[in-house]
């Protein structure tokens, strides 16, 4: 495992007292903290290097350009994308699911194909696909999942029969953590013709990412889930697909040629990046990356899998508690009950002690009926997370039980 | 392994009589010859408050709700139930007013025996992002009563 107490040096805010307890932040699916080497990167960048990119002709405005596009560089071989081209900078997953949706499904989605999506996607990539559909008249197929929480083979391949024109799916659950067979599910759905678009926000934090090597066409990510700014994100695309896609945001930088009543674009990545975009976000998103390959993305991701196994192991001893998703192919994401305690109730007591965790539906509500509940308490893992805020987990937990009578106080 | 007694505030906070209301709530289930219906809902963590009553002139006479969400938003719907059979309107606005000044920390309202059982439900004016929660069948009412 990672020297977790050591990395946690590493986050500022990390350091904090909550309710007079140190501070243990299990909230990490929803968003991350931020290592000092991320702001110090974006306060060098304010310090010596702001102005507007692309447009200058002047020394300053040209070292903005080259961190931003540096940035863009980095990212794209953090994931190994096809091209730097193929990296569109945007405010994060949400706004690149909508870019695809917006911009490509518009072109190639016409009254009565098919958009399959599964039933543990994100609303961020789901709701972008119900607007899509009920504007073309397209059908949207949801993708059923096995009771242990994960893509049921057998549905997916139902679902594809009708050869839909896109097939979307997260890569990691933020709900279950469940870790998806990417790859396969994309050699499915090329061959019955279907664009992949895999919303990657949360496989990008946590373990190696390889596009090509998955074979998708598009790839959404967040930054702010991987030690970066809030803001910052991209859409990672084949280059060929985007080249031929219609913009999607109209404005400065994405244009060639103006005329009066119409315009020439830009070319890629620009035609998708329309006004002044988020540069301090990019050059905090490269530091993270930065952050995260001198940690190494197999070390990250085999410590969150002894978080996440010891997690469940200590909390399924727990007589009452019931721990969702499956018990291999998963990622640190740990979303329980116990019993009616609802999980609500659980945070607001788990907070006393000073551990966030997350309780509500995770944008997921599909998910949620199926799963039978209104709601569930997750605890998500980073690398800055050790053994011990496990065993803090098990102890609060431990109190909201004595508080409902579960156990003896 | 912390196992340290649980702190003062939230053992104030999930008393045994809101537990008892959590669990059996009581006047749960439709009301059928409702006047008055109004669905809130609390994004923040999905509560959801179905409020159904029957008024009768300035009275009303039967209130029951259906709902689902934490202790303290089911708790606050029982037992608010309980003290709205035969009030009249302007009585059951002034015990709204008495909940929302006991959520703002009002030590006077938190002593107010017409606040029944609810007096309870003092201690989650400690805990500010729970006091939606208490207020949700409140809001609730005056909106069946106001709208
Ligand atoms: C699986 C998944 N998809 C999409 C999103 C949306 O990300 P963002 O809010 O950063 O756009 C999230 C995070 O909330 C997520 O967990």
């Amino acid at each position: 495992m990672l020297d977790a107490a050591r990395l946690r040096g590493d986050f500022p805010l990390l350091a904090q007292r909550e309710n007079g307890h140190p501070l243990v932040y299990l909230d990490n699916a929803a968003t991350t903290q931020k290592p000092q080497a991320v702001l110090d990167a974006i306060a060098e960048y304010y310090r010596t290097t702001n102005a507007n990119v692309h447009r200058g002709a002047y020394g300053l405005a040209i070292r903005a350009t080259e961190a931003y596009e540096a940035a863009r560089a980095q990212l794209a071989g953090f994931v190994n994308a096809w091209a730097p081209e193929g990296v569109v900078f945007t405010r994060g997953t949400t706004e690149a699911i909508n870019l695809v949706a917006g911009a490509y499904g518009r072109a190639h989605v016409r009254a009565g194909d098919t958009v399959v999506v599964t039933a543990m996607d994100h609303h961020s990539n789901l709701v972008p696909w119900q607007i899509l559909c009920q504007e073309k008249g397209a059908t949207l197929r949801m993708v059923e999942i096995s009771e242990d929480g994960r893509i049921d083979l057998s549905d997916y391949g139902r679902a594809l029969e009708p050869r839909p024109k896109i097939v979307a799916f997260p890569y990691v659950s933020n709900a279950l953590g469940t870790v998806n067979p990417a790859a396969q599910l994309a050699r499915l759905a090329h061959a019955v013709g279907a664009v992949v678009v895999v919303d990657g926000a949360q496989s990008t934090p946590h373990l190696r990412v390889d596009v090509q090597g998955l074979d998708c066409d598009f790839y959404a990510l967040s930054g702010h889930k991987m030690l970066g700014p809030m803001g910052s994100g991209a859409l990672v695309a084949k280059p060929e697909l985007l080249d031929a896609m219609p913009p999607y945001h109209g404005g400065g930088e994405m244009i060639s040629r103006v005329w009066d009543d119409r315009s020439t674009y830009n070319n890629i990545p620009h035609k998708f990046e329309a006004g002044t975009p988020n540069v301090e976000g990019a050059v905090g998103l490269a530091a993270a990356v930065a952050y995260l390959e001198r940690v190494g993305l197999e070390r990250i991701a085999e410590h969150e899998q002894a978080l996440a196994a010891a997690a469940i192991e200590r909390l399924t001893q727990i007589e009452g508690v019931t721990v969702y998703g499956p018990r291999d192919h998963r990622a640190g994401v740990v979303s329980f009950t116990y019993g009616d305690i609802h999980p609500h109730d659980i945070a607001t007591i788990l907070d006393q002690d000073g551990i966030c965790i997350r309780a509500g539906h995770h944008c997921a509500q599909p998910l949620m009926r199926r799963l039978n509940v209104p709601a569930t308490a997750r605890a998500s893992f980073y690398l800055y997370n050790g053994l011990d805020e496990v065993d803090a987990l098990a102890g609060a937990l431990v109190k909201a039980g004595a508080l409902f009578g579960y156990v003896p106080a | 392994m912390d196992t340290s007694p649980p702190d003062p505030q939230l053992s104030a906070l999930y008393q045994e009589l809101i537990l008892d209301h959590y669990r059996r709530p009581r006047n749960k289930g439709a009301l059928d010859d409702a006047t008055h219906s109004v669905s809130l809902n609390n994004p923040l963590c999905g509560d959801e408050i179905d409020l159904q009553l029957r008024v009768d002139g300035e009275v009303i006479r039967e209130a029951r709700f259906i709902g689902r969400g934490c202790s303290i938003s089911q708790a606050a719907a029982s037992m608010m139930t309980q003290l709205l059979k035969d009030r009249s309107i302007p009585q059951a606005l002034a015990l709204a007013d008495r909940m929302s000044a006991m959520m703002r920390g009002d030590q006077a309202a938190a002593q107010d025996k017409t606040l029944g059982d609810l007096r309870a439900l003092a201690g989650v004016s400690k805990f500010p992002v729970r006091i939606k929660c208490a207020l949700l069948p409140w809001n609730a009412l005056t909106d069946a009563l106001k709208g």
